[in-house]
C-alpha cells in the first residue's frame, strides 16, 4: 500500500494561495508593497526548490515555511540597518541619572479632555503619523503585539528574540508614542 | 539587580507598559506601585498609557477590517512570472 503524498501544482499557486500568503505577510510586516514583494519572492523560491519537496506537508504549509524564512530575513535586514533603526530615548542611558527621565521627556499633564477626543478623526491621524515615525524594527514588534493578534511567545519564536528584548522594544515604542501624542495633540 | 525592589523610571514605565498587555507579574506590579508612590514624574504615565491603549485598540479594529487581498492585475503579474520560471 502506498501512502498518498501531497503534490505541487505551481499553475494553481496564485489562485489557491496568494491571498492567504499575502495576508499572512501583511499581518507580520504591515507594509503592503513589501508584503507583495515577499509573496512574489516566495513563489519564485518555491519553484526553484520544488525538487526538494517531499510531499510530507501540504502545498500551503510548505509555501508558508518558505515565506516565514523570507520574513525573518527581512526582519534581520532591518535589524542590521542600525542608523535608521535608532529610537528616540526617553531616559538617560548612562551616568548617575541612568534610568531617569530625560528632562525634556518627563510626562506632562495632558491639557485637553482626553476621553472626549478619543473618538476624533484627527487624533487617529496623529497616532498614525506617530506610529509611522517609529523606527522600522520597533514598529514591527510593536504592531505585531499591539495591533495584530500575536502573543508574546509567538513573536519571540518567530523573530528569534527574548521576551525581555520584546518588552524593551515595546517600552521604547510606547514611550516614544506617548511623547509624540503629547507634543502633537494633547499639549500642542 | 533583577530582584531589587527600588527601580528606576525606565524600569517602572516598562512594567507599566507590560501591564497594559496584562503580562506584568505580581512582584513587578508591587515594585511599580511603590515607585509611583515616590516618583512624581512617573505618576501621570499609567493614566496616559491607558488612553494610548484605548486608541490603539480602536486602530487594531480598524486594521482588521481592512481589505487584504491582492488585486487581479497583481495576481496576473505573478502568474506570468511563475510561467516564465517554470
Amino acid at each position: 500500500m502506498t501512502i498518498s503524498k501531497h503534490k505541487l501544482n505551481p499553475n494553481k499557486w496564485i489562485d489557491l494561495h496568494s491571498d492567504y500568503l499575502y495576508q499572512y505577510t501583511l499581518s507580520r510586516i504591515s507594509d503592503s508593497e513589501k508584503s507583495k514583494d515577499l509573496v512574489q519572492d516566495t513563489f519564485l523560491s518555491a519553484l526553484k526548490a520544488m525538487d526538494n519537496f517531499q510531499g510530507k506537508a501540504n502545498e500551503r504549509t510548505w509555501l508558508i515555511s518558505i515565506l516565514k524564512r523570507k520574513i525573518v530575513d527581512y526582519y534581520r535586514k532591518i535589524n542590521s540597518k542600525k542608523g535608521r533603526a535608532e529610537v528616540k530615548m526617553s531616559f538617560y542611558e548612562s551616568g548617575e541619572n541612568k534610568g531617569k527621565w530625560l528632562e525634556e521627556c518627563v510626562p506632562q499633564t495632558w491639557e485637553s479632555d482626553t476621553l472626549d477626543t478619543i473618538e476624533s478623526e484627527e487624533l487617529r491621524l496623529v497616532i498614525d503619523l506617530c506610529i509611522d515615525y517609529l523606527p522600522e524594527k520597533y514598529a514591527m514588534v510593536f504592531k505585531m503585539r499591539t495591533l495584530q493578534d500575536f502573543d508574546t511567545e509567538e513573536i519571540c519564536k518567530e523573530l528569534e528574540i527574548s521576551s525581555s528584548n520584546l518588552w524593551v522594544i515595546i517600552h521604547r515604542a510606547r514611550t516614544q508614542l506617548r511623547k509624540c501624542l503629547e507634543d502633537n495633540w494633547f499639549n500642542k | 539587580m533583577k530582584n531589587n525592589f527600588f527601580i528606576k523610571c525606565d524600569d517602572a514605565t516598562l512594567i507599566c507598559d507590560k501591564k497594559q498587555y496584562k503580562e506584568a507579574s505580581f512582584w513587578e506590579r508591587l515594585k511599580l506601585s511603590y515607585h509611583l508612590l515616590v516618583c512624581k514624574n512617573c505618576r501621570v504615565y499609567p493614566e496616559q498609557n491607558e488612553v494610548l491603549t484605548k486608541l490603539l485598540k480602536i486602530k487594531a479594529v480598524e486594521l482588521s477590517q481592512k481589505e487584504k487581498h491582492l488585486s487581479s492585475s497583481e495576481k496576473k503579474q505573478m502568474k506570468e512570472k511563475i510561467k516564465n520560471n517554470l
